[in-house]
């Protein structure tokens, strides 16, 4: 019973989610509206625009927001914290000092794997610090406050350290850098979407495989292991799958706050805790969120173009902030 | 089904210290065993050590013809469940998923029947749809109490061992003497064992089969209630000034402190 509500729920989403995708394929400096694209002929400058610049741009919206909300939905639920997120915690930027070394370090690869590179020194980075948050949390037991602690520590450090990587670059690095950090979807070609959703799409499905353990650990992990679950060795995989998650995400679209964070929380409360039925949601929404707000990026200061990461990142502040006073307020009851 | 959980020989220790220092026991299907013992002597240790989840660091558990090491885990998870002291959730969980989650080391199909069924003898059932957040502490622990059995739940009723840290901890009268009543009764299907860590002497003597005195670590009194709760014994033991009384027509010690 429940789960019909809850595949209605999704069956909703999906097709919200497919009219997104048209819509942000239509609109943008230049209109393409279905029926201008009906009547022109493959050859046209229209359908040329549609299929190299709007469809890939559209794909890779929708591929980074499945990939940033599950990655925040599955750092809640193994963190058993509502405000873990890759950002707040310093795993994108961990990421994002990575892809910087890669850009600015001089390195002559074979092109092949120069394609592949931001990609893999973005998944290290994002590791390595996943890793060092989650020795972290066990220490701390799980307390919020040492753990976001933590995770502006990462955060100031990698920043310092992008920083140093600023000023050692050249111009046109120092470019790439900054436009990079601020997070936008520009970079969206068929080759680099191809490797994106390579490496997001299995990530996704072989999360999703694990939910029911996610479930389970939500009791603690001692009544986890009671119940039958490897439960170091679920965390070590789900672990691995999120910063895959994030660091790909991150290697192509810069860094882009607050999806990881808002859309779990937002989808918790339509679809309740069953992580069987929130990471499908949270990959649903999140696509349709970074779709809307890369949308309205690409159009509202025509013909220039804002990059979306501080577009969410500018709606997602307040929002953060505005949980904490909840919080803080339950906390007082 | 003739398995039996035993120790053999068990030790654990922390640091300098020797938490567990060689115990053995056995625990027969179909019996109530209670787990006593004065503050630190090492009860919750020696539960997590026969649960698996510690390793000892000398001697062994076996549970049936293997030790508890060599257990694949879903096999195991079907045969032994554990109901601790205190468990929190983050997010919000209705109670009857709570529930729900102790048939995970089954295959699906008949779980929404047996979550129906243990909820209804431990009597959380009107607490079903409750958020498991909003549940006084009582309250969790029934859930939690008909979880651990959902985990067991055969269709005849449950199978296996149930180990359970202080289970009437945060109950009311009534809850403790009906959660007792409950686990003592389906253990008379000779198939279901439980251990239970309890603080309440009294509560101890009135339902179980053996009593197992725990003190530093070290098993120092086993037997019948009235066997084990003399006053002598409970006197050495336990420090307190206390007098023990045998009503009439029961065998079932009730221990009184002294003013």
């Amino acid at each position: 019973m429940i789960n019909r509500l809850m595949m209605r729920w999704l069956m909703l989403m999906s097709i919200s989610m497919l009219v997104c995708m048209l819509l942000a394929a239509n609109l943008g400096a230049m209109p393409l509206s279905l029926r201008t694209l009906w009547q022109a002929p493959l050859s046209d400058l229209a359908w040329q625009i549609w299929l190299t610049i709007r469809l890939p741009r559209v794909l890779l919206a929708v591929l980074t927001g499945m990939a940033l909300a599950v990655s925040g939905a599955v750092m809640q639920g193994l963190f058993r914290n509502p405000l873990a997120d890759p950002g707040l915690l310093g795993i994108s930027s961990g990421a994002g000092l990575a892809v910087a070394l890669s850009v600015v370090l001089p390195v002559s690869l074979p092109p092949l794997l120069a394609l592949w590179l931001p990609s893999l020194a973005a998944f290290a980075g994002s590791l390595v610090v996943t890793l060092l948050i989650f020795s972290f949390s066990r220490l701390a037991q799980g307390q919020l406050a040492r753990l976001l602690l933590v995770g502006i520590a990462i955060n100031a450090l990698c920043g310092a350290a992008v920083g140093v990587l600023s000023w050692l670059s050249n111009d046109q690095q120092l470019r790439q850098l900054s436009l990079w950090g601020m997070g936008s979807l520009t970079g969206a070609q068929w080759p680099s979407l191809l490797v994106c959703a390579l490496l997001i799409v299995p990530a996704l499905l072989l999360v999703q495989t694990r939910a029911r353990r996610l479930n389970l650990l939500q009791l603690g992990e001692e009544d986890a292991h009671y119940m039958g679950v490897d439960v170091k060795r679920t965390q070590r995989q789900l672990l691995v799958l999120s910063a895959l998650l994030v660091g790909t995400a991150v290697a192509v679209s810069g860094i882009i706050g607050f999806v990881g964070l808002v859309v779990p929380h937002v989808m918790r409360f339509c679809l309740g805790s069953d992580h069987r039925w929130l990471l499908p949601g949270a990959a649903l929404a999140g696509a349709i969120l970074l779709l809307l707000a890369d949308t309205l990026a690409r159009t509202v200061v025509i013909p220039a173009e804002m990059p979306v990461g501080l577009l969410t990142s500018l709606l997602g502040g307040p929002w953060f902030l505005w949980q904490i006073l909840r919080q803080q307020r339950g906390l007082n009851e | 089904m003739s398995e039996q959980l035993q120790a053999r020989g068990l030790r654990f220790c922390r640091g300098t210290r020797t938490l567990i220092d060689d115990v053995s026991l056995t625990l027969p299907p179909g019996e109530m065993v209670a787990l006593i013992g004065p503050n630190g002597a090492g009860k919750s240790t020696l539960l997590r050590l026969l649960t698996g989840f510690l390793h000892a660091d000398a001697g062994e558990c076996w549970l049936g013809d293997r030790p508890l090491a060599a257990w694949p885990r879903e096999p195991l998870a079907q045969r032994r469940a554990v109901m601790r002291q205190q468990n929190s959730v983050t997010f919000p969980l209705p109670a009857a998923d709570v529930v729900a989650m102790g048939r995970a080391p089954w295959p699906a199909g008949n779980c929404q029947a047996v979550v129906q069924e243990v909820m209804q003898l431990t009597g959380s059932a009107p607490l079903a749809q409750r958020d498991y957040r909003s549940l006084s502490g009582g309250e969790q622990q029934r859930v939690q109490l008909a979880r651990v059995l959902a985990q067991l739940w055969h269709d005849d009723g449950p199978r296996g061992w149930l180990l359970l840290d202080e289970p009437t901890s945060a109950l009311d009268l009534y809850w403790q003497q009906s959660t007792l009543r409950l686990l003592h009764q389906l253990t008379r299907n000779g198939r279901f064992s439980v251990c239970a860590v309890l603080h309440d002497l009294n509560l101890a003597s009135l339902w179980s089969d053996r009593v197992l005195l725990l003190h530093h670590g070290q098993l120092v009194a086993q037997g019948a209630p009235h066997a084990v709760m003399t006053e002598p014994i409970l006197t050495r033991w336990y420090q307190a000034d206390l007098q023990v009384v045998t009503p009439p027509a029961q065998d079932r010690p009730q221990i009184q402190l002294r003013p």
